[in-house]
């Protein structure tokens, strides 16, 4: 059925979510439809199994690695605010022009907040370091088993030690920017949302 | 005590006798007549009209209530909720390359598969497919009213009188007209079964056929519009079309006849099952053998070859999916060696949406919301027939079909299986994007080893 969604979504957390996020009215109505539409329990929130049901993501290799990243630590739902708030590190940067009202402090979808979600896919154990380990089982899901063990380490071995600097066998977060400061990330991690 | 009522008593009789008989006169005169003589009195096209323009206004009121509330009117995303953009993988990569002095292996890999996916959490292609298409303007149907609080008295008023007329007086009717409809089929093909074989038998069969099927046609109030019927299949060919409903089955087979192919049904499905197959052959296969694909394309080609029989009419999609697209045709009917006929279906979802989600609704549910619509509206368009070419094999030959029908009907072409409404999507599909990945990394380390 088409959703009675919009009904369910008070003005007053409409105007918060866009304080929060961004977002402008029309596009948080929609995304409520699409979050409706996703919850096949009804219960208002999102599971991992509702995730994934999505046949696109399903078949993503870090699939499971992104539907993660919208739940928070030790949680197994994500209601409509957490999806939103995940959602908003991919609104295109130049839309922060439009909205100078948001609320003081780093919007969620600067350059550092997209790298951070970037670097949190990486990041397993979420101990805000990047080890040999958890870099070499990110790979292997990105190649399924089409490159050798030791091929796979060593281009694990060689990503480390570009990127370190402070000698830890680690990538730290600042490592992680310095790596990625040429690259556009702006464009990389934005979605177009149509208004 | 007792005298005050009989005079009351028999004006009631009286009354009611009238009633009955005026009703029934005028549905003999205005429905079963032409459906038996294949006329229209277009009384259905001037309703259908009219109803557009009620619909139009009903949408302008609810706009204008929301402007004076001050308040946004939800729109459906009919035009996506984001743009996409057709970048493939090898593409990304390549271009995050150019920056750098070609490493294997850039962590900047990840934004591609990150972006990809969240896209498809916001919006994918397959997973709308499987619910009901929103509308841009409001039918007067609670079912699919997005805007509750916008609607002023006047509007509930005349929603009070939509509901009044659809469920008092047009699922009355309609209900009477489907077990007519029904009724008739099995009683008259079991007549005609017991004709001895022969063209006055085909004849027969064919009219009776058409004939109830058009009053079950009027019992939807279904308002067809049918476009190239000089490409109408005929016999010794497979007729294919894209599936919305059970009730496709009814709006093709009242213009022409057709060979049904389905399992056996028990119940009533069963009754009328049987008593069609006596009047023409009919393919219908146990539930057993409904798992033995070279049992059911035997049972298929015998008949193809055979030119006397009707076309066979089949829908590969193997299950109703919400008509904005055409999802994964399934091999089996396009293996047969034999002129296939596409029939493209596209049903108008203002006037009430003919999709039958099975998760949600049962078939009874589903055929009440059916009968209490205003109208069920639709154009179906016969494509020329189609053979498989040389050197093409079964699915590409699927596909080009699909290809067609997708285009006529303007719908979506999606290569995605329509059994991913109820299944999990193949592991295969996830090891293909992980190989294509492997290729660029384990490629750009090749041309390393070469400088």
């Amino acid at each position: 059925m088409g959703s009675r969604a919009s009904s369910l979504l008070r003005e007053e957390d409409i105007e918060e979510i866009k304080r929060e996020t961004g977002f402008s009215h029309s596009q948080i109505t929609r995304l409520y439809s699409r979050f409706h539409s996703l919850d096949k329990g009804e219960n208002g929130a999102l599971s991992r199994e509702d995730f994934q049901r999505i046949p696109e993501l399903a078949i993503n290799p870090l699939g499971d690695r992104i539907i993660n990243a919208f739940f928070p630590e030790g949680e197994d739902q994500v209601n409509f605010r957490g999806f939103m708030r995940t959602l908003a590190h991919f609104r295109p940067v130049e839309d922060n022009e439009k909205n100078k009202n948001l609320t003081s402090g780093e919007p969620l979808n600067s350059r550092a907040n997209k790298l951070l979600f970037a670097f949190r896919l990486y990041d397993l154990d979420r101990d805000d370091k990047i080890s040999r380990d958890e870099l070499l089982q990110v790979l292997r899901m990105m190649v399924g088993v089409n490159i050798s063990d030791e091929q796979l380490g060593s281009i694990a071995d060689r990503t480390i030690q570009e990127a370190d600097t402070n000698g830890d066998m680690c990538i730290s977060f600042s490592e992680f920017t310095k790596v990625l400061e040429k690259v556009d990330v702006e464009q990389k991690m934005s979605i177009r949302f149509l208004h | 005590m007792e005298s005050y009522l009989f005079p009351f008593d028999s004006l009631i009789c009286m009354l009611l006798g009238i009633s009955f008989t005026v009703w029934f006169t005028l549905l003999l005169v205005f429905i079963i007549v032409p459906a038996i003589f294949g006329v229209s009195f277009g009384i259905r096209r001037l309703y259908m009209k009219s109803l557009i323009k009620l619909f139009e206004w009903a949408t302008l009121r609810m706009e204008r209530g929301a402007k004076e509330k001050n308040q946004h009117l939800y729109r459906p995303y009919s035009n996506g909720i984001i743009a996409k953009e057709p970048v493939s993988l090898e593409q990304e990569i390549q271009e995050m390359r150019r920056g750098g002095a070609e490493p294997e292996f850039d962590m900047s890999d990840i934004f591609y598969f990150c972006r990809r996916g969240v896209e498809s959490i916001v919006d994918d292609e397959v997973t709308k497919r499987f619910t009901a298409e929103e509308l841009e303007s409001w039918n007067l149907l609670t079912r699919s009213n997005y805007n509750f609080h916008h609607i002023s008295t006047r509007l509930t008023a005349l929603w009070g009188v939509g509901v009044l007329i659809r469920y008092g007086l047009l699922l009355p009717l309609r209900v009477t007209l489907a077990f007519t409809g029904v009724g008739l089929l099995v009683v008259l093909t079991s007549i005609v079964g017991l004709f001895p074989n022969g063209r006055m038998k085909n004849y027969l069969s064919d009219k009776v056929h058409l004939m109830c099927y058009r009053i079950c046609v009027r019992a939807l109030t279904a308002i067809i519009t049918y476009h190239d019927s000089e490409n109408k299949p005929k016999n010794g060919g497979i007729c294919v079309a894209n599936h919305t409903s059970p009730i496709d089955v009814i709006i093709l087979a009242s213009d022409e006849c057709y060979a049904m192919v389905g399992q056996v049904h028990g119940g009533l499905m069963g009754v009328i099952q049987r008593a069609m197959v006596k009047a023409c052959p009919h393919i219908w296969f146990e539930r057993s053998e409904v798992k033995d694909r070279h049992l059911v394309a035997k049972r298929l080609s015998d008949h193809v070859a055979d030119t006397s029989k009707l076309p066979i009419l089949i829908f590969p999609e193997g299950t109703c999916i919400n008509n904005t697209s055409v999802m994964m045709f399934k091999k089996g009917s396009f293996e047969i060696s034999c002129t296939v006929y596409p029939v493209a279906i596209k049903y108008d979802p203002r006037f009430g949406d003919a999709f039958w989600n099975s998760s949600k609704f049962g078939m009874v549910n589903y055929l009440l919301h059916m009968m209490s619509s205003w109208a069920i509206v639709c154009s179906v368009w016969y494509l020329p027939p189609m053979s498989r070419m040389e050197g093409e094999d079964a699915v590409q030959f699927a596909n080009r079909v699909k290809a067609a029908i997708a285009r006529k009907g303007g719908l979506a072409d999606l290569l995605w299986d329509g059994g991913l409404k109820r299944g999990k999507v193949k592991e295969v599909f996830k090891e293909e994007q992980q190989k294509l990945y492997s290729k660029v990394l384990v490629g750009s380390s090749e041309d390393r080893s070469r400088s």
